[in-house]
């Protein structure tokens, strides 16, 4: 149990996916612009994390380390990934209409969202157990929320400031996942001292 | 002589005035990450130059071949297969390399340059293009990623591809090589390239939402409408 709530902080606070991993820069930066869509994505990527964990862990175990076919992990991964993705949009999109409506067009995009294919091969490099890697995959999954979640207030609030010229648009936006960044460094050691 | 001119055009537009990086901000998500160091950077950029001309070259060969409907798919499964080709080779020949990149280094295959440049290059251009067009975002990339190493490397470390320069009396900006360094000295090279294609008229950078994001063609560009107008999104 220790372990697990261990991996979930470390997901969250020290390790957070997109302020210092960076992973997922790309929705990070383009779908924070309101609260409401951030939350929709990141509860995508929560899902679809989650998930393509579940079926990827087996496969690699029973299937690709089994048969000596490591070389081709990325291949498979990317792969399984892109149909899992599919499926679900379709599964959703025929019985489950309202979970569709909220997080259906998040769905194509995330296919190719290096965060979902980085979890994957994180709990891999870790040597997790599967129920392990499933709990890491839900931490990283959280630590982005929470990052779209202050990222996006922050922008809110971004939209109604002076910014100087020269920094108007993106690199303003930039500088300003800096300051977050920096505000998470605080964490660093944090999780160490309380799970020892 | 107007061939040669245009496809000098195609080479050379990578390098400034079309900079995967810093103007159409593509692949950010490695950029932020490998360039703590110089050489870790070189690294990246060489193996995504790669990836990214093996690529251009195979989808402009079969792009008659490809049904429309199936293109992404067909797409991903090309750059995979480079993308596990360049892993052997730098594992096999630069372990050191491939220990500084880790996870980046397979990452690769969702590197939006590449699947972007696909999908709006050479899925429509012939294969010499598409092959120099490869090449000179290859260089685009390395050279924006070596740049941003350079500065994070001298100020966070106060070396150069890990020689030192800075006399070890003088401590240096260690914030420069974590996390929030990255985002910044992006940042503000993004705006000296705002600044710079301001003076040529060009628009600055934004996130190019639905053009040069290959995902559009599964979303249909609703998704930016979403975020635009939501409620409109909700009734249709």
């Amino acid at each position: 149990m220790k372990v697990f709530m261990a991996l979930i902080f470390t997901g969250i606070l020290t390790e957070n996916f997109v302020l210092a991993k960076f992973l997922g820069i790309c929705p990070f930066l383009g779908v924070s612009r309101k609260l409401n869509t951030a939350m929709g994505m990141s509860a995508a990527v929560i899902f679809v994390m989650v998930l393509s964990t579940a079926v990827t862990y087996p496969i690699n175990q029973h299937l690709l380390i089994k048969y000596e076919l490591e070389y081709l992990q990325t291949i498979v991964f990317i792969l399984i990934i892109a149909a899992l993705v599919q499926l679900v949009e379709i599964v959703l999109k025929k019985y489950i209409k309202a979970l569709y409506n909220s997080l259906g067009i998040y769905l194509p995009l995330i296919t190719t969202n290096c965060a979902v294919l980085g979890v994957v091969f994180l709990n891999l490099d870790k040597s997790l157990t599967y129920s392990q890697s499933l709990v890491n995959s839900l931490g990283a999954g959280l630590g982005f929320m929470l990052a779209m979640f202050m990222f996006a207030g922050v922008r809110e609030r971004m939209e109604s400031c002076k910014v100087p010229k020269f920094l108007e648009g993106l690199p303003i936006t930039l500088i300003s996942a800096a300051l977050v960044s920096v505000s998470f460094l605080g964490f660093g050691g944090i999780v160490e001292n309380i799970f020892k | 002589m107007a061939e040669k001119k245009t496809l000098w055009h195609e080479l050379t537009k990578g390098f400034v005035s079309e900079n995967p990086v810093l103007r159409l901000v593509l692949g950010t998500c490695p950029t932020l990450a490998i360039s703590t160091s110089v050489t870790g950077s070189l690294g990246m950029g060489l193996s995504a130059t790669l990836v990214l001309i093996g690529s251009n070259f195979v989808v402009s060969l079969l792009r008659k071949l490809i049904p429309d409907k199936v293109r992404i798919p067909a797409y991903v499964i090309i750059i995979a297969s480079f993308v596990s080709i360049v892993q052997m080779l730098v594992k096999a020949f630069a372990p050191a390399i491939d220990q500084q990149l880790g996870i980046f280094l397979p990452l690769i295959v969702v590197n939006c340059i590449i699947l972007g440049r696909a999908e709006a290059f050479a899925g429509k251009n012939s294969v010499l293009a598409s092959t120099i067009d490869g090449i000179g975002m290859g260089i685009g990339f390395t050279g924006a990623i070596v740049l941003i190493a350079l500065i994070r490397e001298f100020f966070g470390a106060g070396s150069v591809a890990g020689l030192q320069i800075l006399p070890e009396s003088i401590p240096p900006m260690i914030i420069f090589i974590l996390p929030p360094g990255g985002f910044f000295v992006y940042g503000i090279l993004m705006a000296l390239a705002n600044r710079l294609a301001e003076r040529k008229d060009l628009p600055p950078a934004e996130l190019q939402s639905c053009e040069h994001c290959p995902m559009s063609v599964a979303c249909g560009g609703r998704f930016v409408d979403q975020a635009d107008n939501e409620k409109e999104v909700k009734e249709a």
